[in-house]
């Protein structure tokens, strides 16, 4: 098809094709985050995929794999230690968000023949996606999607009352588990459009507009893919012509319309 | 009788090495209403979640009836502000379809709430809905932790009569934990009185004169209540802990009251 060839020859096509497969999951799983109270684990999640591209390089492995491995490796780490309660849970989340990010930058440094474009990763970049990238971000995106379709009754009850989901048979603990790999998924491979530092964003403010409008679960989850979608197009519109950075200008985007929808809701409580 | 719906035998649950639960012997039957009553920190609550077999037990065993399904009503149900549900949706997701959803509804007095989001729902509203929700669920048993909670006094005699009713309509079992000693006296079968381990069990009227009784919840309290003899075989420490139990009989399936010896320091 050589019109599909010229599109994804394009860099911005790429990236718009890209951005739009990450607000896909980015919608439902955001609404997880905020019914959840995950912000800041997915920040320190995000905040490790440095850390995994540094040890990518360090034991070549391709990029993805390794921020998906440590993601789920942190994940678990963070699941186990939470148990212990000896620190407080957004105590813990902030020693090891940072740790996380301080580790893989010097561990970044530590090698020069590595050449990596650091603003990029942190703040993501248009020229960045490539095929391959597209490959990854639409295969996780089925993967969740199709995971999220066969679990959804069993995440939102244990979302909603974990002990009434456990009494009615709902494995929560293992639910847990699958919710963090495909976190994990998504901050691998939204970390190329909106970089490191900003993925929680993209996230939350979706979920959190479409809250405003949405009386139930599920109408949640389509509004909140509708509004990443246009703050990923608005978004990247915006970088391409303005030449600001991919990252910043999707967030813009998406916290632009989060005020204006709130603003239009005025005082209505769904 | 039939084969009971759920048996513990010498149940014990363990804190950090500090019993909650201390040998609970208990078989609930249908048809049974059995009401847990003690002071805070008792291991009621330790008790109701072994029941729902979601609690580690440290010994003992809970037994369970085969394919036994329960309609749980838990003590609270705090949504998360982010997240819109309505009342239809939320019974929807108990697997049950709108019919069954709709009737569960109407049977505990909520149906017109049907179309509300859960948000905009009042104390007595909610437990209503949470015990529809167990309800379409076609329960064997129920089990309520605290189902009057936040319910006004009319409120929670209508609603402890609700149970009844459902009880006698579902033919299911019924074990729930209850402050509300007066109401619990007029509406439930058998009583257990637990402090860590069962301190006395039977029926209300009787076990309101219990020494045990008496002790966990004072004179005042226990004399409000009815008139009844009866003695305990075990002392309690400070702690709650029995001190020399011989031959503790804290079964409560038997239907009577055990008569036993007690001394109190």
């Amino acid at each position: 098809m050589p019109i599909i060839n010229a599109i994804l020859d394009d860099f911005f096509w790429r990236a718009l094709i890209g951005g739009l497969g990450v607000a896909l999951v980015a919608g439902p799983l955001g609404c997880f985050v905020v019914w959840r109270r995950m912000a800041y684990f997915g920040d320190t999640l995000a905040h490790s995929a440095l850390l995994g591209i540094a040890l990518s390089f360090l034991i070549s492995v391709p990029l993805n794999l390794g921020v998906i491995i440590t993601c789920v490796v942190l994940a678990m780490a963070l699941v186990l230690l939470s148990r212990t309660r000896t620190l407080a849970t957004d105590t813990l989340l902030g020693i090891l968000a940072h740790s996380a990010l301080a580790i893989g930058l010097v561990t970044l440094s530590f090698m020069p023949d590595v050449r990596v474009d650091l603003t990029g990763l942190l703040f993501g970049d248009l020229l960045a996606m490539s095929r391959e990238d597209l490959l990854w971000i639409y295969g996780g995106a089925t993967l969740i999607l199709a995971l999220l379709a066969v679990l959804w009754r069993g995440l939102l009850m244990s979302t909603i009352h974990e002990e009434l989901a456990r009494v009615e048979g709902v494995a929560v603990e293992r639910l847990r588990l699958v919710l963090m790999l495909m976190f994990s998924l998504v901050i691998a491979v939204a970390m190329k459009i909106v970089g490191v530092l900003l993925i929680t964003a993209l996230l939350i403010i979706p979920a959190a507009t479409a809250r405003r409008l949405a009386h139930n679960p599920e109408i949640m989850v389509a509004m909140a893919i509708g509004f990443g979608f246009v703050a990923v197009s608005g978004g990247l519109s915006l970088s391409w012509h303005l030449d600001t950075p991919a990252g910043p200008s999707v967030v813009v985007t998406a916290f632009a319309v989060f005020l204006l929808v709130y603003g239009a809701a005025g005082k209505v409580r769904a | 009788m039939s084969d009971p719906l759920v048996s513990l035998e010498n149940l014990t649950v363990q804190f950090d090495s500090r019993p909650a639960v201390d040998r609970v012997n208990l078989k609930i039957h249908r048809g049974d209403i059995i009401t847990i009553i003690g002071p805070n920190g008792a291991g009621k609550t330790t008790l109701i979640k072994a029941v729902l077999g979601i609690q580690k037990v440290s010994a003992g065993q809970v037994s369970v009836k085969k394919n036994l399904v329960i309609g749980y009503v838990p003590q609270h149900l705090t949504l998360e502000a982010t997240l819109p549900l309505s009342v239809k949706r939320f019974m929807l997701l108990s697997g049950q379809s709108l019919s069954e959803c709709e009737s569960a509804l109407a049977r505990t007095g909520v149906g017109h709430l049907l179309h509300a989001s859960v948000h905009h729902l009042s104390g007595g509203e909610k437990q209503r809905l949470l015990l529809a929700r167990a309800l379409a669920r076609k329960p064997d048993l129920l089990v309520l932790d605290e189902p009057a909670q936040g319910v006004d006094i009319n409120g929670q005699a209508s609603l402890y009569d609700l149970i009844r009713q459902l009880r006698d309509d579902l033919n299911c079992g019924v074990i729930m934990i209850s402050h509300d000693l007066h109401l619990v006296m007029a509406a439930t079968d058998k009583v257990i009185c637990l402090n860590q381990h069962v301190c006395c069990s039977g029926y209300p009227a009787d076990i309101s004169h219990d020494p045990a009784f008496i002790e966990t919840f004072g004179r005042p309290v226990a004399e409000s209540l009815a008139v009844y003899h009866h003695h305990h075989n075990h002392s309690h420490d400070l702690h709650g802990d029995v001190v020399d139990s011989e031959s503790h009989n804290a079964a409560a399936g038997h239907g009577g009251h055990t008569e036993c010896d007690h001394a109190h320091h």
